[in-house]
């Protein structure tokens, strides 16, 4: 016989006011195997719960039940108390009658009924609870940063500086990401990579850190703790240890191609490093375009190195590494510039089925001839840097003229559902304005027009700092622009302002389109692999927009940066900052603990339809071979593991032979609860 | 003729049967060359000119959905495919908006049926000569049928607004980057002259409110056309011709607006019917402000060359 203790709370007036409490407990202490009842005005309360541990105590209960508020709110509470009180925390339920019940009805004599039931159907439900012990799990404690831009490279800092060794797989030849690829930064405007090279080299020499540079995270398998990477580092063909980056190769290599860096805008030789200041400073070869790779020919750069460690024979190695957590932080990229490739405004969606190659040989021709003088932010941004193609002077791209006038347009497929994307990105009030401030200090006379259709600068210094490249020349005009075209060596760019109602025509020099932040193009692989989720738009969701903005959806797995969502630098430094900890926390204890309520399955009746597998989203599930004593194979089931298994009981639902069930949610646990129900209130 | 030619039901509306009775008899002669006949629907009334943007009055949509009833039971009577063809943008937009609403929300539809003589079934597909020409006939096998040489024509295609957008609905092309004209025109084998105001707006309705500033509108356009190297502009809009074309009559001679002048506007049927070697005669080019026969007399002097049929 079960000797249960029920604690009717009354929450103040909150229960009370609908629910009497006292018949509650009275006529639940009526129930077959309920040893113990109490009626208390404030359960949650220190002496609320001193009477939960001592009832439990004195009367020797086997289980409890607090009828109260929503378990989202104490349960944690009780279950903590039961434990000090030396009962097992699954031995302790909720009965919902404040949220589900007090709150919702205004009839006492209805609301008391359906607490009597709710608090009956629980009594009946643990019945049949059994006690459960928390999975405990080593941790390996290692971190794996996935991508080194401003991001990774602060929470890989953070990490190591704690005593935490780190690796950081970073797809390019170099850290450092878009922030190395800007100017100066706003509101202060201080040099980009005057801030954020000194962090590369402290990254590059720390003693905990490993850099992967030119490498891709292949496959993430495990669970939090326990993660394994497999990593592909893929063939710089430079022997790397030897390599003293002097820079002979590079500088000799008589092959250029477009400048992926500098965003198109200069050449790059075929074997490279991004930008100077690059870490590691190990040139690789862009095989792609190597004539040594295409026609075997060439091979200068091998004749040039004094270290010789030029290797054309190096393949692509694939090492595996055991981590505890993983960081991503892979980044962000800018919408398309649809003017480059169309010759017109369109976003790759819209594109139309028609457009056949034939087709497309032919365009653009409609606004006669691609813009190439229409550039977006991080293009002004290399051409404003002093390590940019012009040295940081700004030249347009078409004829490398001074541009006298130059058009800004905000909100380039931002906010914007027909043509782009629905969301507000974010920055790019902020650093139109700082372009309008850097032309400005360019070109002292020329001109500089914003279209906008919002000013949103909502951050410390922010506002002021609008306010200034308002007040210094820029002209800015509320409203949109219809159409860019050419007209001679010209842009004409028509638009409306809102203020005076009257359409507006400028002839540009140069437009500088502030197109939207999207994430990576890879970003939707990138989750699949690590088994996290994303929105949308591909940028990869938080666990709680509020309260767990660092966490993914799998656990042991944080987001730093702008994969995440839209971010400025400070904010993905803090973000950065903030997974960084959440990983300290993670690795602070010896072992994890894990909740128990993850699903079982009874291999005798598996019969091996593997529905399971296919539906858990998690990757919970494996298949394993059952064998009898001597070691003989019988039969194949179904194997849940506890590390990654969250709860979600999706395989519980698909399985046809009911051999897998969730613990704590037991068909036996849920069939008393229904059948426990009388529906008096009804 | 002992071709059989395929029967297409055609919805002409009001344009068609007045102003732009060079448009629609132009059309009707080339189907019947390319191997289709456009048949008028024995009743057909007012399309309504605009679709109705209150998403609450449904009464603006009875007009259009009696002409598609109408069109149902003329094809249902014949059992042939059930398209209606139409000329004029403004009767195309109505009609496929129309249509599009009724497949998005089939509620409209119920309701509209209480009040249609008959029940509307919805099986009307609302096509456009231009696009009847791009998807069924097909604009390489239109290539094949030219007999006259085109060469000599520098046209620039121009869309207006009601043809593409919005795009959601109207699904014919891009909004902003069109190319169906332009590929027509390529195929009969004219120059074809791109220019970023093919898409602008002519003035539209306002010719009856404010003409000056159609005159304006109308001027920019065909201004930038001749400023890219175009020597006529080609249309499939009745609003758009007239606009165009009655402006330039009426700008003529005027100090304010200086530049282009006596820039033709056709018909994209009318440049079709002279590139398959029919007789333009009835396609009323004397009707035209601006007298389009003249850059048209190489193509269609006796001496030109008729370029050799391709198999």
């Amino acid at each position: 016989m079960a000797k249960i203790g029920v604690f009717v709370c009354q929450c103040g007036n909150n229960i009370a006011r609908t629910v009497d409490t006292a018949d509650v407990a009275e006529k639940t202490g009526e129930l077959s195997g309920v040893a113990h009842v109490e009626d208390y005005k404030f359960m949650c309360s220190a002496p609320g719960q001193e009477m939960f541990k001592k009832a439990i105590k004195d009367n020797n209960l086997d289980g409890c039940i607090v009828s109260a508020c929503s378990p989202k709110m104490h349960e944690a509470t009780f279950r903590k108390a039961a434990e000090d009180a030396g009962l097992n925390p699954f031995k302790v339920e909720i009965a919902n009658i404040r949220e589900q019940c007090s709150w919702v009805h205004d009839d006492k004599e209805i609301a008391t009924a359906k607490s009597k039931d709710i608090t009956k159907m629980m009594v009946n439900r643990l019945k049949y609870n059994r006690p459960l012990e928390r999975y405990k799990m080593p941790v390996t404690k290692r971190a794996l940063i996935i991508g080194g831009g401003i991001a990774g490279i602060q929470a890989a800092l953070d990490l190591a500086n704690a005593q935490i060794p780190v690796s950081i797989v970073e797809r390019e030849p170099s850290l450092g990401g878009n922030m190395a690829r800007l100017s100066e930064t706003f509101p202060t405007l201080d040099c980009s990579q005057c801030i954020l090279t000194p962090r590369m080299v402290e990254v590059s020499n720390h003693p905990l850190i490993s850099i992967h540079s030119y490498a891709e995270l292949e496959k993430l398998d495990g669970y939090i703790g326990n993660f394994r990477a497999t990593i592909r580092l893929k063939a710089k063909s430079v022997i790397e240890k030897d390599c003293t980056g002097c820079g002979e190769c590079w500088e000799k290599c008589p092959f250029t191609v477009e400048n992926e860096f500098d965003m198109g805008l200069s050449k790059r030789s075929v074997i490279y490093i991004p930008f100077p200041q690059a870490v590691p400073t190990v040139p690789v070869i862009d095989r792609e375009n190597c004539p040594k790779f295409i026609k075997d020919k060439c091979g200068l750069c091998a004749k040039v190195c004094g270290q010789q460690c030029i290797d054309f024979t190096q393949q692509d190695r694939v090492i595996e590494e055991e981590f505890g957590a993983v960081i991503v932080a892979t980044g962000f990229k800018l919408m398309p510039n649809v003017y480059k490739e169309y010759g017109g405004y369109r976003p790759p969606h819209m594109t139309p089925k028609k457009l056949t190659a034939k087709i497309r040989k032919t365009l653009p021709r409609s606004t006669a001839g691609r813009l190439v003088d229409v550039i977006n932010g991080l293009e002004f941004e290399r051409l404003a840097s002093a390590s940019g193609p012009t040295g940081g002077e700004i030249r347009r791209p078409s004829d490398g003229k001074v541009p006298e006038t130059v058009v800004f347009i905000a909100c380039v497929g931002s906010r914007d559902c027909n043509k782009g994307v629905e969301y507000c990105s974010k920055i790019c009030c902020m650093y139109t304005a700082k372009h309008t401030m850097l032309y400005q200090h360019n070109v002292h006379h020329g001109k500089s027009y914003v279209f906008y259709m919002d000013i949103r600068a909502g951050g410390k210094g922010y506002e002021e700092f609008i306010n200034r490249a308002q007040s210094e020349n820029a002209n800015y005009v509320r409203g949109r622009v219809s159409r860019l075209s050419k007209k001679g060596d010209k842009i004409l760019v028509k638009g409306a302002d809102t203020f005076t109602g009257h359409a507006l025509e400028i002839e540009a020099d140069m437009v500088v389109l502030a197109t939207a932040m999207v994430p990576q193009e890879d970003a939707m692989g990138v989750a699949k692999n690590l088994g996290i989720s994303y929105d949308q738009h591909g940028f990869f969701s938080e666990q709680h927009p509020k309260l767990m903005p660092v966490d993914s959806s799998t656990g042991g797995i944080y987001l730093a940066g702008a994969c995440q969502g839209v971010k400025d630098i400070p904010e993905t430094v803090a973000q950065a900052s903030a997974a960084a900890s959440k990983v300290m926390q993670l690795f602070s204890r010896e072992e994890l603990e894990r909740e128990p309520e993850v699903a079982i399955v009874d291999e005798k009746n598996c019969m091996n339809c593997w529905d399971c597998v296919t539906v858990c989203p998690y990757n919970a599930i494996d298949r394993t071979e059952i064998t009898n004593r001597q070691g003989q194979f019988l039969k194949w089931a179904a194997k849940v593991n506890p590390g990654l298994c969250q709860g979600c009981g999706l395989c519980n639902t698909v399985c046809r032979s009911k051999s897998i069930e969730l613990e704590g949610y037991t068909d036996q646990q849920v069939y008393a609860q229904i059948t426990a129900f009388e529906g008096a209130f009804v | 003729m002992s071709k059989n030619l395929t029967h297409v039901p055609y919805y002409p509306g009001c344009s068609l049967k007045t102003k732009a009775l060079g448009y629609e008899r132009s059309a009707m002669d080339c189907a019947k060359a390319i191997g289709f006949e456009m048949h008028e629907i024995a009743t057909w009334n007012c399309c309504g000119a605009s679709f109705p943007l209150t998403k609450d009055n449904l009464m603006g949509l009875a007009a259009p959905a009696n002409i598609l009833l109408e069109a149902e039971q003329h094809c249902q009577e014949r059992e042939i495919d059930a398209n209606l063809i139409t000329l004029c943008s403004f009767c195309y937009n109505t009609l496929k908006r129309t249509d599009f609403a009724f497949r998005e929300e089939p509620k409209k539809l119920e309701t509209l049926n209480a009040f249609l003589k008959r029940q509307y079934q919805g099986s009307i597909k609302v096509v456009h000569y231009l696009e009847y020409l791009r998807d069924v006939i097909g604009f390489d096998n239109l290539a094949k049928m030219v007999k006259r040489d085109m060469s000599s024509l520098r046209v620039a295609p121009y869309y207006g607004c009601l043809l593409l957008k919005p795009q959601k609905e109207m699904a014919l092309d891009d909004p902003e980057e069109p190319v169906i004209l332009h590929d027509f025109l390529e195929a009969i084998g004219c120059q074809v002259v791109d220019f970023p105001g093919q898409v602008d707006c002519c003035g539209s309705y306002l010719i009856m409110r404010d003409p000056e500033k159609v005159l304006e509108l109308s001027h920019n356009i065909l201004q930038e056309a001749n400023d890219y190297g175009a020597d006529a502009l080609v249309t499939a809009c009745p609003l758009c011709q007239s606009n165009l074309d009655q402006s330039e009559g009426e700008r003529r001679g005027s100090d304010h607006y200086i530049g282009v002048q006596g820039m033709p506007i056709f018909y994209f049927t009318q440049l079709l019917a002279v590139a398959l070697g029919l007789d333009t005669e009835p396609h009323q080019f004397e009707r035209h402000c601006i007298d389009p026969t003249s850059i048209l007399s190489a193509c269609l002097e006796d001496g030109a060359k008729p370029i050799e049929a391709k198999k």
